[in-house]
């Protein structure tokens, strides 16, 4: 088994012990049951767990993944100085605060859909939609998580900095853009406002659900503005595209400040 | 079998290493001493890797320490405080870290009975004292049957027999062959294991000899009056002398 599954191995063991993770899962669980229960079809759940996707797997994610970083000093001071690579360690760190965030918000989605029997052709692409990006937002987030868990050494430093970059993507951000349009109303700024959307990974989660739901007019002006821009499979695929590199470029970041500090 | 030169490092704007060279003879028990924050800690961790130095050359066994990690398979380290990950079992962890270095030979557990271990390995790891993590962390250092031990004031915290079996123990790897640096600040326990002592003082090695060589040279007749006469020695000569090992 090559090293890192094996430090993969270990951390899983620890982190599915955590009832932060299970606590994710049930939440989940319970939220899709209970919008399959009053709205009916599997459709109109998925659509209830929109908001929920984009909001707060990326505020779970920050928050779990900055204090498991903490958390993980332990881990680390004990496994490199073993004969075990600072960048092994560090995927199988990343890995095993993603996948199990992950594996959480699929089964607590995709189960109560099962259970209900609500999967027909038209939701089963929609909850395909629904876990692709939510799980994509877990690695946008982990990744951002690991970063600002591996730059600031205070952990509770660390957490208020979390939610400031997370009220900042989910709140701020939209306000920001939407003054951007107001004020400039008159100018032609499409592009500006299709650059201010690939540059929020919240943003580009919600194109990447909006485009499947067609509902834009609810998700406020930047959910209208792309509809209209990224309605086809270009679009989708630049945003996905964009949402790894979201992930990667954080997550090299880490890796170079990771490699560097000293232990 | 180690040769640090120029060896810099320093942490924001307190600088703890300010060129220090260093040789450790092969199968000799080397005893790094100094006051606090002499660097004895941070040149440990430098040999490890788990601190960068911002300056400078180690060698080990001829290869030079460059961020890659396959040297580490030699190593037994002891660190000051040993930290483990909290809800494992020391046999856990033992499991964890034999299974992450993969197939080796027959592990040395003479200290797990040494120390009379046998339930505690089953405890969970935070319910233990300081004293025995300590153990615990002596027997994970032992336990793959390292050519290098590095031991950082391995018995603080260690009452007098198991200090004594410990001590034992690190002679007994000696004379089977391993290299031993050990970081103290009990010198009775350094004058009893050391065949080369290493004087750090702000940043630098001030003498590195025999502790004989150590007290003849200050005119000293124990280690302690040695050390503190060194630290007044105004000039801040450097003193290297050749430590022949048994």
């Amino acid at each position: 088994m090559p090293m890192i599954a094996k430090v993969l191995r270990y951390v899983l063991l620890d982190v599915i012990r955590n009832r932060w993770v299970v606590g994710y899962a049930l939440f989940f669980l319970l939220v899709t049951d209970a919008l399959v229960r009053f709205g009916g079809s599997g459709g109109h759940a998925l659509l209830g767990l929109l908001n929920v996707v984009v909001l707060l797997i990326p505020l779970v994610t920050l928050v779990f993944g900055t204090i498991y970083w903490h958390g993980a000093r332990e881990f680390n001071e004990l496994l490199l100085t073993q004969p075990i690579g600072r960048t092994t360690l560090f995927h199988g760190l990343f890995a095993g605060l993603v996948f199990p965030l992950s594996l959480a918000f699929a089964l607590g989605v995709s189960l109560p859909l099962l259970l209900h029997r609500v999967l027909d052709g038209q939701t089963l692409p929609l909850l395909a939609m629904t876990l692709v990006t939510g799980v994509a937002l877990t690695g946008v987030f982990g990744a951002l998580a690991v970063l600002i868990g591996g730059v600031v050494t205070d952990r509770l430093k660390g957490l208020g900095i979390a939610l400031g970059v997370w009220l900042f993507l989910t709140v701020v951000y939209d306000g920001f853009v939407l003054w951007v349009a107001v004020a400039y109303q008159d100018a032609p700024i499409e592009k500006l406002l299709l650059a201010l959307t690939f540059a929020n990974p919240v943003d580009l989660a919600r194109v990447l659900l909006i485009v499947h739901f067609d509902i834009s007019a609810i998700m406020g002006y930047t959910g209208a503005i792309v509809q209209k821009m990224l309605g086809g499979a270009v679009g989708v695929l630049a945003a996905a595209t964009a949402l790894v590199a979201w992930t990667i470029v954080p997550g090299l970041v880490a890796l170079r400040v990771f490699r560097r500090r000293d232990f | 079998m180690i040769e640090a030169r120029g060896i810099w490092k320093s942490y924001g704007a307190l600088g703890v290493l300010k060129g220090l060279d260093v040789d450790v003879p092969r199968a000799c028990i080397t005893a790094i001493i100094g006051p606090n924050a002499s660097g004895k800690t941070t040149f440990n961790k430098i040999l490890l890797g788990l601190v960068r130095p911002d300056d400078g050359v180690i060698r080990i066994d001829g290869a030079v320490v460059n961020g890659s990690s396959a040297y580490r398979k030699g190593i037994g380290y002891m660190p000051q405080a040993a930290r483990f990950p909290e809800n494992l079992c020391a046999d856990d962890v033992f499991r964890m870290i034999s299974d992450l270095r993969g197939p080796a030979g027959p592990r040395d557990e003479d200290l797990i009975e040494a120390f009379s271990l046998g339930r505690v390995l089953r405890t969970p790891i935070r319910v233990l004292s300081g004293g025995m993590r300590q153990r615990v962390s002596a027997v994970l250092a032992f336990l793959f049957r390292p050519t290098l031990l590095l031991l950082d004031e391995p018995t603080a915290g260690l009452d007098p027999i198991s200090s004594s079996t410990l001590k034992d123990k690190i002679l007994r790897a000696r004379d089977a062959g391993a290299t031993v640096i050990v970081t103290s600040h009990v010198l009775s326990e350094v004058e009893e294991l050391a065949d080369q002592v290493i004087f750090l003082l702000d940043g630098v090695a001030r003498f590195t000899g025999t502790p004989e060589a150590f007290k003849a040279r200050t005119r000293q007749a124990t280690l302690e009056r040695a050390v503190a006469s060194l630290m007044r020695d105004p000039e801040g000569r450097v003193v290297t002398e050749e430590a022949p090992c048994p």
